[in-house]
């Protein structure tokens, strides 16, 4: 229609100061030539704007670009209903053109009724009764727990970072933040819950989405089937910086992930050189330790994300900044400006010598 | 004259009305029956590692009976329906069409009725498990 628009207005426009005949002649040769061009620069404008869409199709953000069990899944559904979705749009503009153009002539009562019953109730019902014994099949399999003594790991909402504990069999758990580090290829249970709003787990790469619901918890099974790095993103309105709660995850080979894990669970380094020593005790002498922990150290705050790692970390911030030396200096100057709605206060009070030993400091705990 | 008549022999009571939302009732309490049997069954009786087990048979009953009694409803509502010598709902302003008209409607609530409440049933044959 919008085609047949543009060219009209472009035939009217060239031919005129023509004599009749020379109008018509014209005006078949123009139209013929505009709408092939027209038609033409449309047809690159759909596959321009098909390839910018399914450019949206991979990343690290996208269910499409399936590296997980749950995701294959359920970018496999999402196929399905695509084609079905193209397929019915297409009957019903056949069906327009049709009628429209090809067949405008009243037809008999019978085929309306048929085509009325047909393919406005009795398809429909078909084919969402279809869709929902095939969605029902495959839930099952995406809702079932991990096996026993599958490796588990207790991610909890806060407002706005991800708390992460991985727990070992012993009981004991290794805390970090804002990253989740999984072997590839083995089911993992992560076990969800936020103690006061509702976040919503999701890492699209790899599985669906499951919320943490304050009072309960919830679990879900990962299993990523490759290796990378991945995103997550909290996928439930929970408040001002909500857009700003990320993370990332890295997909690893068995021995890698064991090397990080065995990592994880030492004590913080000690601190190197004389700048970030001096980083050290102004973290101790401002009273970054009631909030933060750095094992090994008297910082103990549970307020806040553990440190102890930080510097290995792939990012700061839950997941909005790089991790520098120099993400650290504006990260704590300017910690209100970066994340609006964060609890922790800017400390841009702070000289930035200060700033930059303690930043020396931090980004050092690898 | 024959208005009259089919007034009287059709009046329409405050029933008439009540039964066109009888089958979209019976979806209704089906859907929460089996929520919340389900529910209690998977918090309370076997925990939510357990099998829903009875649950589903009780899913399945209660899917039986519904079908079962928005069957009857759609069955007396195609009865009205086809009342007299007319085979399609008119527009008239009669007693007679009034109540074609409403079997109608009821016919076809019935029907939307049974395909939602087939669907919430389906659920118990896939999912086995308080997953």
């Amino acid at each position: 229609m919008l085609v047949q628009i543009i060219a009209q207005n472009i035939r009217r426009h060239r031919i005129g100061g023509l004599t009749a005949s020379q109008r018509r002649l014209a005006s078949a040769r123009s139209g013929r030539i505009c709408c092939r061009r027209q038609g033409r620069k449309v047809g690159s404008l759909v596959v321009l704007g098909s390839l910018l869409v399914l450019a949206g199709c991979s990343g690290p953000l996208s269910t499409l670009d399936a590296a997980g069990r749950g995701a294959e899944r359920i970018a496999t559904l999402f196929w399905w209903l695509a084609a079905s979705a193209i397929l019915i749009w297409v009957a019903v503009i056949g069906l327009t053109v049709y009628a429209v153009r090809l067949r405008p002539e009243p037809h008999s009562q019978r085929a309306a009724k048929l085509l009325i019953i047909g393919g406005g109730v009795a398809l429909p019902t078909l084919v969402l009764a279809g869709y929902l014994v095939y969605g029902l099949s495959l839930l099952p399999d995406l809702l079932q727990p991990a096996p026993p003594g599958s490796l588990r790991i207790a991610v909890t909402g806060e407002q706005w970072w991800w708390r992460v504990r991985y727990l070992a069999p012993d009981g004991e758990a290794v805390e970090l933040a804002n990253e989740l580090r999984l072997p590839v290829g083995e089911p993992v249970e992560v076990l969800l819950d936020s103690p006061d709003v509702i976040h919503s787990f999701w890492i699209p790469s790899l599985a669906g989405k499951l919320d943490m619901i304050p009072g309960r918890v919830n679990r879900m099974a990962l299993e990523p089937t490759k290796t990378g790095v991945f995103q997550g993103a909290c996928a439930e309105y929970c408040g001002t910086a909500h857009a700003l709660m990320r993370f990332y995850v890295a997909v690893e080979e068995k021995e890698k992930f064991a090397r990080w894990l065995a990592r994880q669970k030492q004590p913080a380094q000690a601190a190197a050189g004389p700048l970030a020593r001096r980083g050290q005790e102004l973290f101790l002498a401002n009273g970054c330790g009631a909030c933060h922990a750095i094992r090994g150290t008297p910082a103990e705050g549970v307020i806040g994300p553990d440190l102890t790692h930080v510097g290995g970390r792939l990012s700061l911030g839950a997941g909005i900044l790089p991790n520098e030396a120099d993400d650290f200096l504006r990260w704590m100057a300017r910690t209100e400006d970066l994340k609006p709605g964060v609890h922790m206060p800017s400390f841009g009070m702070l000289p930035t010598q200060h700033l930059r030993a303690l930043a020396a400091y931090l980004d050092g705990l690898e | 004259m024959q208005g009259g008549l089919t007034m009287e022999r059709v009046a329409e009571k405050n029933e008439n009305l009540w039964l066109m939302v009888v089958s979209p009732g019976i979806w209704a309490a089906h859907f929460l029956l089996c929520y919340s049997t389900t529910a209690v069954w998977c918090a309370k009786v076997v925990g939510r590692d357990g099998p829903l087990g009875e649950a589903r048979m009780a899913i399945a009953i209660y899917t039986v009976l519904a079908l079962a009694g928005i069957g009857i409803v759609g069955w007396i509502a195609a009865r009205r329906q086809s009342y007299g010598s007319e085979t399609v709902p008119q527009a008239f302003d009669t007693p007679g069409e009034r109540h074609r008209f409403l079997g109608f409607v009821t016919l076809l609530l019935s029907a939307l009725s049974a395909v939602a409440t087939a669907y919430v049933g389906l659920t118990a044959l896939f999912i086995q498990t308080c997953h």
